[in-house]
């Protein structure tokens, strides 16, 4: 079993992977594909400006499923936003080392409901190729293919309404994959669905993942599904939202759920997070905040 | 309960209500518990109904009411639906245009038509333009409120894949606020229909709403009363026509 590295702080230690360069022999270290540095965030509200974020400093790995845990309320979907480019920091700056500076292409999978009403199955996971012009054969095959990958072939000319709420996030997800992003960014995508409903998809994208290999920041209320997904389990508190400690997850991969629950480390890792948020949780129902 | 039946069960409950109101009227005028001469029998109706299809004169009416509505609806409704849109998604033009638009939404439409006369005299245009006049705020205040309430994650969604603001019109602002529109164009249609009434009872030779005024006039009751029950056939069949054209343009919306 691993040690747990939890840091109260994360460090450019122990969020770069360290990686050996056999022809030098000399350790080299990977740049990180997103490096947040001093990352703040505040809004003028009607009673004086809401601090949202505080000096977040994050770096995330190419490849990695690095999954945001935090009550509601700490920035969660903020951050998101601001890695979308839908939103932009009031302090500090976001990079993107690996790439030399380039933003990887980015697609999100948005809190709540966020497909079309309006298109079909088909029309909705193929809309992001269409706006890029992509001809129409192509965006056929690759909305079917995506279809068949998340389970709806059946349903290609169905709208969401005929869906259920399972249904249409895979949707979403679909149509976030569709344009082959190279990070993949998603707000709470199961946080709608009953828990067998949940504990299916998150399986499906587990397999997904280990098919696409794409960057994965994933945010979700959810201490288990955190730890049933994730590389690193990024814990935040909020008031002001702020990282309280990066978590790395030692579970092999290919997961299943069962697998992850039955490892006594499972429990252990739980707990230790579920200690870091306790606190903020319950100060918050002090202070009369809807958590 | 089967796709079928329910059907079945609508068609009934549709066609009952006039079928019940007319058969008590008809009780009543027989037994004569309402005054004949001003509440003759809808049976008694069917041969003036017949005369006055053979002298050609309602079928004239029907069809010069008709191109009113329609030409001054579609005067109405197309600029309604553009400066609606423009509305919900520029707030300057909102901010510009709502004080305006809420007061003349508030008129009586029929009491401009002395001021459309003076402008337009009392033929075609000064019909069509009461109309569109009559329509065009309701439209207006419909597509723009349907834009508002576009939610916007949508939008989101579409910066996210990195729409255009052409592209943001047409697959979000469009398609989003077209239920919103057609709500907005079944009330126009309505209103169209009772304004060109009143204005052809005040100012014209041809109509659905002279031929009611006329009648009325000399009082040739059961004209009269074919005229109205026209009005309400092509009333309930204008709202027929658009309730498919809705059905085709908007599939995805849930059935109601
Ligand atoms: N557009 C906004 N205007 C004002 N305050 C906002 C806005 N968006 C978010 N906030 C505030 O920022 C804080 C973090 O919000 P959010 O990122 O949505 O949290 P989470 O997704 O973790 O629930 C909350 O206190 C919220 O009220
Ligand atoms: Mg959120």
């Amino acid at each position: 079993m691993m040690t747990e590295a939890a840091l109260d702080h994360p460090s450019e230690a122990a969020t770069r992977s360290a990686t050996l360069d056999l022809t030098s022999g000399q350790q080299v270290v990977a740049p990180a594909a997103i490096q947040l540095r001093g990352i703040g965030r505040s809004y003028e509200g009607p009673n004086g400006t809401v601090v949202a974020l505080r000096d977040v400093d994050l770096d995330v790995r190419r490849g990695e499923f690095c999954v945001i845990v935090g009550p509601s309320g700490c920035g969660k979907t903020t951050l998101l936003r601001m890695l979308a480019g839908l939103d932009q920091p009031t302090t500090g700056a976001i990079s993107f080392p690996a790439t030399d500076g380039a933003p990887p292409a980015n697609a999100m999978v948005f809190q709540g409901r966020s497909v079309f009403p309006w298109l079909s199955v088909r029309d909705n996971i193929a809309y992001g190729l269409k706006l890029r012009g992509a001809p129409r054969k192509v965006r056929q095959a690759r909305a079917d293919a995506l279809m068949e990958m998340v389970g709806l072939s059946r349903f290609a000319k169905a709208y969401p309404h005929q869906l259920s709420e399972g249904m249409r996030q895979r949707v979403a997800i679909a149509r976030a994959l569709a344009v082959d992003p190279d990070l993949l960014l998603m707000d709470e995508p199961f946080g709608a669905l009953d828990e067998q409903t949940r504990f299916l998809l998150q399986e499906e994208l587990l397999r997904i993942w280990e098919e696409t290999r794409k960057t994965v920041i994933f945010v979700t209320h959810s201490i288990d599904e955190a730890l049933t997904l994730a590389d690193r389990v990024v814990v935040m508190t909020a008031h002001p939202g702020t990282i309280k400690a990066v978590i790395p997850i030692p579970f092999a991969r290919p997961r299943t759920l069962a697998a992850v629950r039955s490892d006594p480390e499972f429990a252990r890792l739980f707990t230790r997070i579920w200690d870091l948020l306790r606190q903020d949780v319950q100060a918050a129902r002090a202070a009369g905040v809807a958590t | 309960m089967s796709r079928q039946s329910r059907r079945a069960i609508e068609l009934t409950l549709t066609a009952s209500a006039p079928a019940i109101i007319l058969a008590v009227w008809e009780v009543l005028s027989r037994t004569g518990r309402i005054d004949p001469l001003f509440w003759p029998a809808p049976s008694t109706l069917w041969p003036t109904f017949l005369d006055l299809l053979r002298d050609g004169d309602l079928l004239t009416d029907i069809r010069v009411s008709l191109v009113r509505i329609l030409g001054g609806f579609l005067l109405g409704a197309i600029p309604g639906v553009l400066l609606g849109l423009a509305m919900g998604l520029f707030w300057p033009i909102r901010v510009f245009v709502m004080p305006i638009a809420t007061a003349v939404y508030a008129i009586p439409k029929i009491a401009v038509l002395p001021l459309v006369i003076i402008a337009l005299g009392t033929g075609e245009a000064s019909k069509w333009t009461i109309v569109a006049i009559s329509i065009f705020f309701l439209v207006v205040l419909n597509t723009m409120s349907g834009v508002l309430a576009i939610d916007p994650s949508f939008r989101d969604v579409a910066k996210n894949f990195g729409a255009s603001r052409a592209q943001m019109f047409t697959t979000v602002a469009l398609p989003g606020a077209l239920p919103a529109i057609f709500t907005g164009l079944r009330l126009g249609l309505g209103f169209s229909l009772i304004v060109i009434v009143g204005a052809e009872f005040l100012a014209a030779k041809e109509g659905i709403g002279h031929l009611i005024w006329e009648s009325y006039s000399i009082l040739a009751i059961k004209k009269m009363y074919v005229g109205l029950i026209l009005t309400g056939i092509l009333g309930w069949l204008l709202t027929l026509s658009l309730d498919l054209l809705e059905n085709l343009v908007l599939p995805w919306r849930p059935a109601r």
